[in-house]
C-alpha cells in the first residue's frame, strides 16, 4: 500500500474533501450493487425469491444453497455440484497463465532490447491479434486441435488460451521493458553475458510488478472464458464456467435462483481472491510499466 | 451444393473412423438437460446402461434451448471427436444426416419394431433417406394453455373453447384487475404463442402451407394478418413488465394467482407440480382455444453419430434403452412431455399427461399432428429464426400487423 | 584463428537467439490468428451453412447481409455502445483516479471495491443486473415501496433505451479497471513540477488541466486500446442481460455474427459479417497502432 499512496502535491479544502468522499462512497455502492443482489439471494429459501422481494434481505437465513451449489446440485445427469469442475479449471488455468506470461516476457525482452529490422511490424501484428473476435476462430481452431490430437483435452484448452493471450502479455512486458535502461544490458553484453543470462539476471528480478499485471489479466480472462471451454473440452475436462452455465441455464426446467447465485459466487471466488490479494500490486504494476510509453 | 455435401460427408466419415474408437465401452452423451428434474430423469437412462456395463460419459452444455450445445457439437465434429449420442431437435437431425455424420440404426429399429410404434410425423425427423439415425425420447406439444383455476372460478370464467370465448375471458380478467396473460418477452416465447395463434387463425391446412411448405401466398394471406392481429391483442393483455422475463417466472405468476393464463409448452407443468399444485384442481391445462384437435409438437431425440461405419454394441444398447417403454414412461412422467411411442401405458401419468397422450394419439391418426415452427420442427433453423425476428418485432410494437405480414414473406424468402 | 572463428559463430548465434525466441509466438499468431482470418474471409464467399463448405457464391452473402434490417440495427447499436462506453469509462475512471489520489483514507479498501467487477464474468453477474434493472422487481420497485411512486426506470423493457442499460452494465464492469490505469499514471507524475507550479500560484483546476492530464497521455492510449477491444468483443453481456431484446433492439455485431454462424446455420452470412467487423476494426486500429509505434522509435 505504501508504494501506491504516494505523496501528492495537490492540496484540497475541507468542503471539497467531504464532497470527494461522498462521490467515492457512492461509486463504491454502485460497484457493490450486483454483488449485494447475488449475496442476499444466495442465502434465501427459493419460495422467498419467487414470491417477490428479490431485493430485500432474507427473512429466513440459510446456507443450504451454497452447500448444494458446491456439492450436490445437478450439473449433468449426476448431482455433483461444481466441485469436480473446479480442478479442471485449475489444471487449465495454471499452465496457460504461466506459459503465456513467460512467452510475453521473452517477447517483450526481444522486442525492446534486441531490436532488429521490422520488429515494430511484428509487434503490431501481435497486438492487432488481440482484437480478433473469438467466435470466428471457433471452427478452424477445432479442426487444428483435431489435427494436433489435442481435441477434447485440458492441454488443448490451455494451448488455445496461450495462443490468444500472447498478444496482451507481450504488450504489457514490452511497455515495461521499454523504459528499462538499455545501458545496463549493453554493459552486461560487454562483460560477455548471453541472451538468457541477461534476461535471467538483470530483467527478470525487476519484473515482479508487471508479471503481477500479466498474471491477473490472464488469470481472470482464462478463468472466466466460456466459449472455448464449452467448445474444446470433453466430458472429463469441462471447466468451471461451463458447469456454472449448466447450473444456471436450463431452458425447460425449474430454476433454483438461490443455488444459481451461490454457484456464481463460488465460481468467481478464485478471481475475486486474486484481485483482492494481488490487487495492491496491481496499480503498482500498471504504474511501473503498462501505462507509460 | 449436393456435390459438396457428399465430399464433406466423406471427410466427416473419414474423421470419425480415425478417432471415435477411443473409448470402447463408454457412450459419451452431449445434452442440455441440466436442471434438477430433467437431469434426474436422464439419470434413469444412465443407470439402465450401467446395468448392462456400458459406461456413461456425461457432456452437458446448457443454454438457449440447445443452441449452445449445437455450437459445441460443431466444434466437436470439426475436430473429429464427436460424442456418441447428441440430444437434438427436428431439422438439426436432418442437417447432420445430410452431412453423412450419423449412424444407421436400422438393425436396432427392426429388432425393436420402432416403425410400428413411433408416429409418422416423428419418423420424419428420426429417419433420413429411409435410415433410422436417431432415437426419439419424448414428444412435447406447444399449443397448451395453463390457467389458474381459482382465478377463473372467482371471475366466473369457464374454460374457453374458441378465440371469441378466450377474448371475453381475457377481458373479464382485465376488468377484475388481474393480469389476463402471463408472458415472457423472449423471441422463442413470442414464437411459441404464435404457433398456437397461427394454428387457430390459419387452420391446420394453412399452418402446414405457411410454415412447413413455406408457401409465400399463405404467408402473406389475410388469415396471417388475423394471426398477427390476435398477437397484438395478446400483447395488449400482458403486463407492462413482460419483456425479457423467463418463462418460468411467467408460470409463477399463474401459480400465484397474479395472472390468469399462460400459453406455453407442456414443460410448464413441472413448475405447477413443483409448487405442489394439482392438475384439474388448482390449475387447468387445455389446448389453445380453436386448436383442440391439433397438436403442434417438438420432440427431443438422441441422434447417433457414426462410429466408423458400424453401430457399436454400446450405441445400440443406448438406442434401444431410450425407446424402451419403461424408460419412456419414467422419463416423461418427470419431464411433463408424453412418450414418443404410442404403446406406452398412461398409468403413471397425471391428468394433464393422460390428456396429452390421448391428444397425441388422436392427432397422429387424424393427420393433425404438425411440427412446431417455434421449436424447429416445421422449417430449418434459418427460416425459424427469420420468423422469430418478425414475430418478436411485431410483438414489441416495431411493426403493425400489415407490415409484419410483408416482412414475414420477405424474411422467409431471404432465409431459404 | 580458430578462436576467432569460434567467437564469430558465437556472436552469430547470439544474433539469432532473439529471433528464435520470438518465432514460436509469431508462428502461432500467424497461423491461428491471421490464417483463421483468411479462412473466415474465404468462407464469406461460399455457400457454407452448418459446416464449412466450399461452393463459391461470390458476393451473394454480402448482398443478403445488407438486406437484413437486423444487421443495420446491430451496427447502429455498436456505434452508440462503443461511443458511450469508451467515453463514460474514461471519464469515470479518470475522475475516480483523481479523487482517490487526494490522500484518501481507506484507499486500500475502496480500490478493490472499484476493481472487483473486472474479475467477474457476465455469466455470473448477468442475472443480478437483469433483476436490478427490471422495473417489476428491481430499482423501480424498491423506489415505489419506499414511497416514491412516480419513479420510473424501465429502460431495459423499452426498445429505444435498452441499449443504454447494456452500456451501464459494461461501464460498471470496466470503469474500475480504467481507474487503476489512470491512478498508476497519476502516481508516476513527478511532484516537483507540481510544487513549482503551485509556487507560481496555479489553481488545482489549472494544475490538472495544464500539467497533469497532458502527462497522462500514455494512460489514455492504453485505456483506449483496452476499452475498444472490449467493446468489439462484447457478447456475454448482451446474451446475459437482454438476449438481444426487446425484439432485436440490443443486437451487436458479435451477437449477430454468432447467431448467423451457429444458431441459424447460415455460416456464409455469419462470415460475411465477421469480415466486415474485422475490416472496421482494422480501419480504426491500424492507423492508431501505426502512429503509436512509429513515435516510440
Amino acid at each position: 500500500m505504501s508504494v501506491a499512496t504516494q505523496d501528492t502535491a495537490i492540496r484540497t479544502g475541507r468542503v471539497t474533501r467531504t464532497l470527494i468522499y461522498v462521490v467515492l462512497i457512492l461509486f463504491a455502492l454502485f460497484y457493490l450493487l450486483p454483488l449485494y443482489v447475488m449475496l442476499v439471494n444466495s442465502v434465501k429459501p427459493l419460495e422467498e425469491i419467487t414470491g417477490g422481494g428479490m431485493m430485500s434481505l432474507p427473512d429466513a437465513f440459510t446456507i443450504e444453497p451454497w452447500k448444494q451449489a458446491w456439492a450436490s446440485a445437478q450439473i449433468g445427469v449426476e448431482p455433483t455440484g461444481l466441485k469436480p469442475y473446479f480442478w479442471n479449471s485449475i489444471k487449465m488455468v495454471v499452465p496457460a497463465v504461466t506459459i503465456s506470461t513467460v512467452l510475453g516476457a521473452l517477447n517483450g525482452y526481444v522486442l525492446t532490447k534486441w531490436r532488429f529490422k521490422g520488429d515494430t511490424i511484428l509487434f503490431g501484428l501481435m497486438l492487432f491479434a488481440c482484437f480478433i473476435p473469438f467466435q470466428i476462430v471457433l471452427i478452424p481452431m477445432a479442426r487444428m486441435l483435431g489435427l494436433m490430437g489435442l481435441a477434447g483435452s485440458t492441454y488443448g484448452l490451455s494451448f488455445v488460451h496461450i495462443v490468444f493471450g500472447i498478444g496482451f502479455t507481450t504488450l504489457y512486458f514490452r511497455n515495461y521493458y521499454a523504459v528499462f535502461p538499455t545501458e545496463l544490458i549493453r554493459a552486461a553484453q560487454i562483460d560477455g553475458a548471453g541472451f538468457f543470462q541477461i534476461f535471467w539476471r538483470i530483467l527478470l528480478p525487476s519484473s515482479g510488478p508487471i508479471a503481477v499485471v500479466s498474471v491477473i489479466w490472464q488469470f481472470t480472462n482464462i478463468w472466466n472464458d466460456f466459449l472455448f471451454g464449452a467448445s474444446f473440452a470433453d466430458a472429463s475436462s469441462q471447466p468451471m464456467t461451463v458447469a456454472l452455465n449448466n447450473l444456471v441455464q436450463s431452458s425447460t426446467g425449474v430454476k433454483e435462483y438461490n443455488v444459481h447465485f451461490a454457484g456464481a459466487i463460488l465460481a468467481a471466488m478464485p478471481t475475486l481472491f486474486v484481485y483482492i490479494v494481488a490487487g495492491r500490486y496491481f496499480v503498482r504494476g500498471l504504474m511501473a510499466g503498462s501505462v507509460k510509453g | 451444393m449436393r456435390v459438396f455435401t457428399k465430399t464433406k460427408g466423406a471427410i466427416v466419415g473419414a474423421l470419425l473412423a480415425s478417432t471415435s474408437m477411443a473409448q470402447a465401452a463408454d457412450v459419451e452423451v452431449l445434452h442440455w438437460w441440466t436442471s434438477g428434474g430433467e437431469a434426474a430423469a436422464l439419470n434413469v437412462l444412465k443407470q439402465d446402461l450401467e446395468g448392462q456395463s456400458v459406461g456413461w460419459q456425461d457432456m452437458p452444455v446448457a443454454g438457449g434451448g440447445g443452441e449452445q450445445a449445437m455450437t459445441v457439437l460443431r466444434a466437436r465434429v470439426t475436430a473429429g471427436n464427436p460424442p456418441t449420442a447428441v440430444q437434438a431437435l427436428g431439422f438439426d437431425i436432418l442437417d447432420w444426416a445430410d452431412q453423412g455424420a450419423l449412424a444407421n440404426l436400422n438393425d436396432v429399429a427392426a429388432k425393436e419394431g420402432w416403425d410400428a410404434v413411433v408416429p409418422d410425423a416423428l419418423k420424419a425427423f428420426a429417419k433420413a433417406d429411409g435410415k433410422w439415425v436417431s432415437a426419439p425420447v419424448n414428444v412435447h406439444s406447444t399449443n397448451w394453455v395453463w390457467a389458474n383455476k381459482a382465478v377463473l372460478d372467482a371471475n366466473g370464467i369457464a374454460q374457453p373453447t374458441s378465440w371469441d370465448e378466450f377474448v371475453s375471458a381475457v377481458e373479464a380478467l382485465k376488468a377484475a384487475g388481474v393480469t389476463p396473460i402471463a408472458h415472457g418477452g423472449q423471441a422463442w416465447q413470442d414464437a411459441t404463442v404464435f404457433d398456437a395463434v397461427a394454428m387457430g387463425a390459419l387452420g391446420p391446412d394453412g399452418y402446414k402451407a405457411a410454415f412447413i411448405d413455406l408457401d409465400s401466398a399463405t404467408l402473406g394471406s389475410d388469415a396471417m394478418k388475423t394471426a398477427f392481429d390476435r398477437m397484438a391483442f395478446i400483447r395488449d393483455n400482458v403486463d407492462d413488465n413482460f419483456s425479457g422475463r423467463d418463462w418460468n417466472l411467467a408460470t409463477a405468476m399463474v401459480i400465484n394467482g397474479e395472472a390468469g393464463f399462460q400459453m406455453m409448452g407442456d414443460w410448464a407443468k413441472g413448475e405447477f407440480l413443483n409448487a405442489g399444485k394439482v392438475p384439474g384442481e388448482d390449475f387447468l391445462c387445455f389446448r389453445f382455444p380453436g386448436t383442440a384437435e391439433q397438436v403442434t409438437f417438438n420432440a427431443d431425440q438422441f441422434m447417433m453419430f457414426d462410429q466408423g461405419g458400424e453401430v457399436s454394441s454400446e450405441q445400440a444398447a443406448l438406442a434401444s434403452a431410450i425407446l424402451s417403454p419403461s424408460f419412456q414412461s419414467a422419463f416423461n412422467v418427470v419431464k411433463g412431455s408424453v412418450p414418443a411411442r404410442t404403446d406406452v401405458s398412461d398409468a403413471d401419468f397425471d391428468a394433464c399427461g393422460k390428456q396429452g397422450m390421448k391428444d397425441l394419439a388422436a392427432a397422429a391418426s387424424s393427420g393433425n399432428l404438425f411440427g412446431s415452427m417455434a421449436h424447429g420442427h416445421a422449417a430449418p433453423a434459418s427460416v425459424k429464426n427469420a420468423v422469430y425476428d418478425v414475430v418478436t418485432a411485431h410483438f414489441n410494437g416495431e411493426y403493425d400487423s400489415e407490415t409484419a405480414v410483408q416482412e414475414l414473406v420477405d424474411a422467409v424468402e431471404i432465409a431459404q | 584463428m580458430a578462436q576467432s572463428a569460434n567467437a564469430d559463430l558465437k556472436t552469430r548465434l547470439q544474433n539469432w537467439i532473439p529471433k528464435l525466441v520470438l518465432s514460436p509466438s509469431l508462428a502461432v499468431i500467424l497461423v491461428f490468428v491471421y490464417g483463421f482470418i483468411l479462412f473466415s474471409v474465404y468462407l464469406s464467399f461460399t455457400d457454407s451453412r452448418i459446416l464449412p463448405s466450399y461452393g463459391w457464391v461470390g458476393w451473394e452473402n454480402y448482398s443478403k447481409l445488407w438486406r437484413l434490417s437486423h444487421w443495420e440495427i446491430s451496427l447502429t447499436n455498436m456505434g452508440i455502445f462503443a461511443l458511450l462506453y469508451i467515453t463514460l469509462c474514461t471519464a469515470i475512471g479518470l475522475g475516480l483516479a483523481i479523487f482517490l489520489d487526494q490522500k484518501i483514507r481507506g484507499e486500500g479498501m475502496l480500490r478493490p471495491l472499484y476493481l472487483y467487477p473486472m474479475a467477474l464474468s457476465f455469466i455470473v453477474t448477468g442475472t443480478a443486473w437483469k433483476w436490478f434493472l427490471d422495473p417489476g422487481i428491481g430499482l423501480e420497485n424498491v423506489m415505489h415501496t419506499w414511497g416514491w411512486e412516480s419513479f420510473k426506470f424501465d429502460w431495459i423493457k423499452n426498445r429505444d433505451y435498452a441499449i443504454y442499460t447494456v452500456v451501464l452494465a459494461a461501464v460498471w464492469q470496466t470503469s474500475g479497471f480504467v481507474m487503476a490505469m489512470f491512478l498508476a499514471g497519476l502516481r508516476g507524475i513527478d511532484n516537483e513540477i507540481l510544487k513549482a507550479a503551485q509556487m507560481d500560484g496555479a489553481s488545482n483546476w489549472n494544475l490538472y488541466r495544464r500539467i497533469i492530464i497532458p502527462q497522462l497521455r500514455p494512460a489514455f492510449l492504453s485505456a483506449f486500446v483496452i476499452l475498444s477491444h472490449l467493446a468489439i468483443k462484447t457478447f456475454d453481456l448482451v446474451i446475459a442481460l437482454t438476449g438481444g431484446g426487446p425484439g432485436r433492439a440490443t443486437e451487436l455485431p458479435a451477437t449477430f455474427m454468432y447467431s448467423y454462424t451457429f444458431t441459424r446455420n447460415q455460416m456464409g452470412i455469419g462470415s460475411a459479417s465477421a469480415t466486415i467487423m474485422l475490416m472496421a476494426i482494422a480501419a480504426i486500429m491500424v492507423p492508431y497502432l501505426y502512429s503509436e509505434l512509429r513515435e516510440k522509435r
